[in-house]
């Protein structure tokens, strides 16, 4: 039979890899020198679809809600053996919160008809895990969160649970949303193959930046005519990213963005480090008493 | 959503787990006190399960000023589905101000979920929470007695302060080990108010085959004082040292993340955003550079004493104390001073004067 997989991943800042040169002289974060990567869990989640695919048949979509630079998230998916990638982009879903990224997510599956969706257990820039359960609900969809391992037969799911102290076998009704974790499986690298036919694959609104950049003097109307002139050769060509706007999901933007936001950023303190500040012994037999010594003096041991 | 309800209760989520209430609401239940109190209204514990009506008393002796206690044959094993049904009903007919869960498995499938179906806002994994005020930038609208949900991001290189002004209740999970423990007043009175469980129309779901929990071999959270190694320590060998240091101070042992990777000690030792939340009084980091992940675990620490050979390593940022050099000849030195006791006495008597 074949399941319709969906997979929703994040292009995300690497926040993992903050460096000397990610920071900035006062000790905060410059995120701009930080590279931008295909969020981690969402390569098990990507992982765990594409399983399911080479064992059941089917197709695997991914999805990504962002800025046009998110389109190397959905060719690296290409790469590793999506069968479709959707870019999800409008300046008025800029400052959704989970809540609203939930609700334009929930549109875009709608189109897609899925079985299963799969997503990231939780994103490295926010960490906050709450898209994926939150997508279920808007779905009406059954979560099954911290998915470590996945059986299908017709349309019941066996899943294993990673709980944190220990694990669980649920057994549930599909259609169904899974957060995937790390321990999931070993995300495939990328397959050479499929990085040279996909490496082209370009959405709508990067075709249309390449046009401006190549012919700077056309008009806008044939600026327009060859873009559209161009997607067509690689949709023909199978190297279409799909793009889709508000509009094309029928959202309700009072739901979108920051109107459907209901958190609100009140502050944001960048932590700097002082350095310096500590009161520094020698690792001298004498250094290691006194400060035993010190410790000893204000009751924290002994 | 609910409407914005000025004299609504603080409700703190009371998670348990085969009848235990674990930790995290008690934990919830000191900090929901002190939030319920700054704003005048009652702290209420809200506990679903079967067979659990004993744990009310508890929560009542540990803060609560009441006990919404959903009982139900169906609601033996937490399922997001029913859960969620029962919360929500209950936020509707209550119309509670705040809304607390832990940042647990289990709360981190709970809350946003409850959330999404409420269209409320919810903040993850909050390490600090206040009452505060707040003015919307685009509006001017000025806001009084919001609650404050503050939470590190970005990997945790910035702290954002979060709040809900007009979607309802304000909802936020709390991060596990970051909020003092509630102790029980004995003879604190409270009320159990019985919740009706309106589960009719709802098929289940999701049906638990197995359930396997263990638990967990270390109390990191209970612990004094915390030795822990990074991936300079270099070997599960070089470990063996910092046991010994934490059975010399009675002590516990806790690990990085690239420590645990390295496979120098046990996942259950693992101290930081991925592991557990320590604050003890006494941290030694021993061959630990500091990651922000790691330093999310920890440096709410009362003393953090910092042993490495890089003196620019970040885990001197948020030391109290320093030592720079070789973990390996500081550890043995530090258990030969504590061993053999009458010099650290002199030292001691030293630092007084």
């Amino acid at each position: 039979m074949g399941y319709n997989c969906v997979v929703c991943v994040k292009q995300v800042p690497d926040t993992k890899r903050i460096t000397g040169q990610a920071m900035k002289e006062d000790g905060t974060v410059n995120r701009a020198a930080l590279p931008a990567v295909f969020n981690p869990e969402d390569l098990n989640a990507l992982e765990a679809a594409l399983r399911v695919r080479d064992e059941h048949g089917g197709t695997v979509t991914v999805i990504t809600m962002g800025l046009p630079a998110a389109c190397e998230v959905l060719r690296d998916a290409l790469f590793r053996g999506a069968d479709a990638v959707v870019l999800v982009t409008d300046r008025r879903a800029a400052a959704s919160d989970t809540l609203a990224t939930s609700y334009i997510l929930s549109c875009a599956a709608k189109k897609l008809h899925p079985d299963l969706i799969f997503c990231g257990r939780q994103a490295i820039d926010g960490d906050t895990a709450q898209v994926g359960p939150q997508l279920a609900e808007k779905l009406g969809f059954t979560l099954i969160t911290y998915l470590e391992d996945l059986k299908l037969d017709g349309r019941v799911a066996t899943a294993r649970r990673n709980v944190g102290n220990g694990y669980e076998v649920v057994r549930a009704r599909l259609p169904a949303l899974f957060t995937v974790v790390e321990s999931a499986n070993h995300p495939r690298p990328t397959a050479v193959k499929r990085a040279m036919k996909s490496k082209k694959a370009r959405a709508p609104v990067e075709v249309a930046k390449a046009v401006d950049t190549e012919l700077p003097s056309a008009t806008p109307e044939a600026k327009a005519v060859e873009t559209k002139k161009r997607c067509a050769e690689l949709a023909a060509r199978g190297l279409q990213i799909m793009q889709w706007n508000l509009d094309d999901l029928q959202a309700d933007l009072s739901w979108c963005g920051g109107a459907g936001s209901p958190t609100k950023v009140h502050r944001i303190q960048s932590i700097v480090l002082a350095g310096g500040d500590y009161k520094e012994f020698p690792p001298t037999e004498d250094g290691v008493t006194r400060l035993l010594g010190e410790l000893i003096e204000d009751h924290t041991i002994g | 959503m609910i409407e914005v309800n000025r004299q609504g209760e603080v409700w703190i989520y009371a998670e348990q787990e085969a009848g235990k209430l674990s930790d995290v609401p008690l934990e919830l239940l000191s900090k929901g006190r002190e939030l319920a109190d700054q704003l005048k209204v009652p702290l209420a514990a809200v506990l679903l399960g079967k067979n659990v009506s004993d744990l009310a008393g508890q929560l009542i002796l540990h803060g609560a000023d009441k006990v919404y206690l959903a009982e139900d044959p169906a609601l033996a094993h937490y399922q997001t589905a029913s859960y969620t049904k029962v919360v929500c009903d209950l936020i509707i007919y209550r119309k509670p101000q705040i809304c607390l869960f832990g940042a647990t498995p289990l709360g981190r499938d709970l809350a946003p979920t409850i959330a999404s179906c409420m269209r409320c806002g919810l903040t993850a994994d909050c390490t600090d929470l206040e009452i505060g005020e707040h003015t919307e930038p685009s509006t001017k609208e000025h806001l009084s007695n919001l609650l404050l949900q503050i939470r590190p991001a970005f990997g945790g290189n910035i702290i954002a302060t979060i709040v809900n002004p007009h979607r309802w209740p304000q909802m936020a999970t709390v991060r596990e080990g970051v909020m003092r423990m509630s102790t029980p007043t004995p003879g604190r009175n409270g009320v159990t108010i019985r919740c009706p469980v309106n589960l009719s129309g709802l098929t289940l779901p999701v049906e638990v085959l197995e359930s396997h929990r263990r638990p967990k071999k270390v109390n990191l959270k209970g612990a004094r004082i915390i030795v822990a190694g990074g991936a300079g320590v270099g070997s599960r060998e070089n470990f063996r040292q910092l046991w010994d240091l934490a059975n010399i101070l009675g002590g516990a042992v806790g690990g990085s993340r690239a420590a645990v990777d390295l496979g120098y000690v046990d996942h259950d030792h693992q101290i930081g955003q991925t592991g557990t939340t320590v604050r003890p009084a006494l941290y030694i980091a021993c061959g630990l550079s500091g990651a922000v992940q790691h330093r999310a675990g920890m440096q709410e620490s009362a003393k953090i004493l910092a042993i490495n050979n890089d003196k620019d390593a970040p885990i001197f940022g948020i030391a109290h104390y320093g030592i720079v050099g070789n973990l390996n000849e500081v550890v043995p030195r530090m258990i030969k001073a504590i061993r053999s006791g009458a010099s650290i006495e002199k030292a001691a008597q030293a630092a007084k004067a």
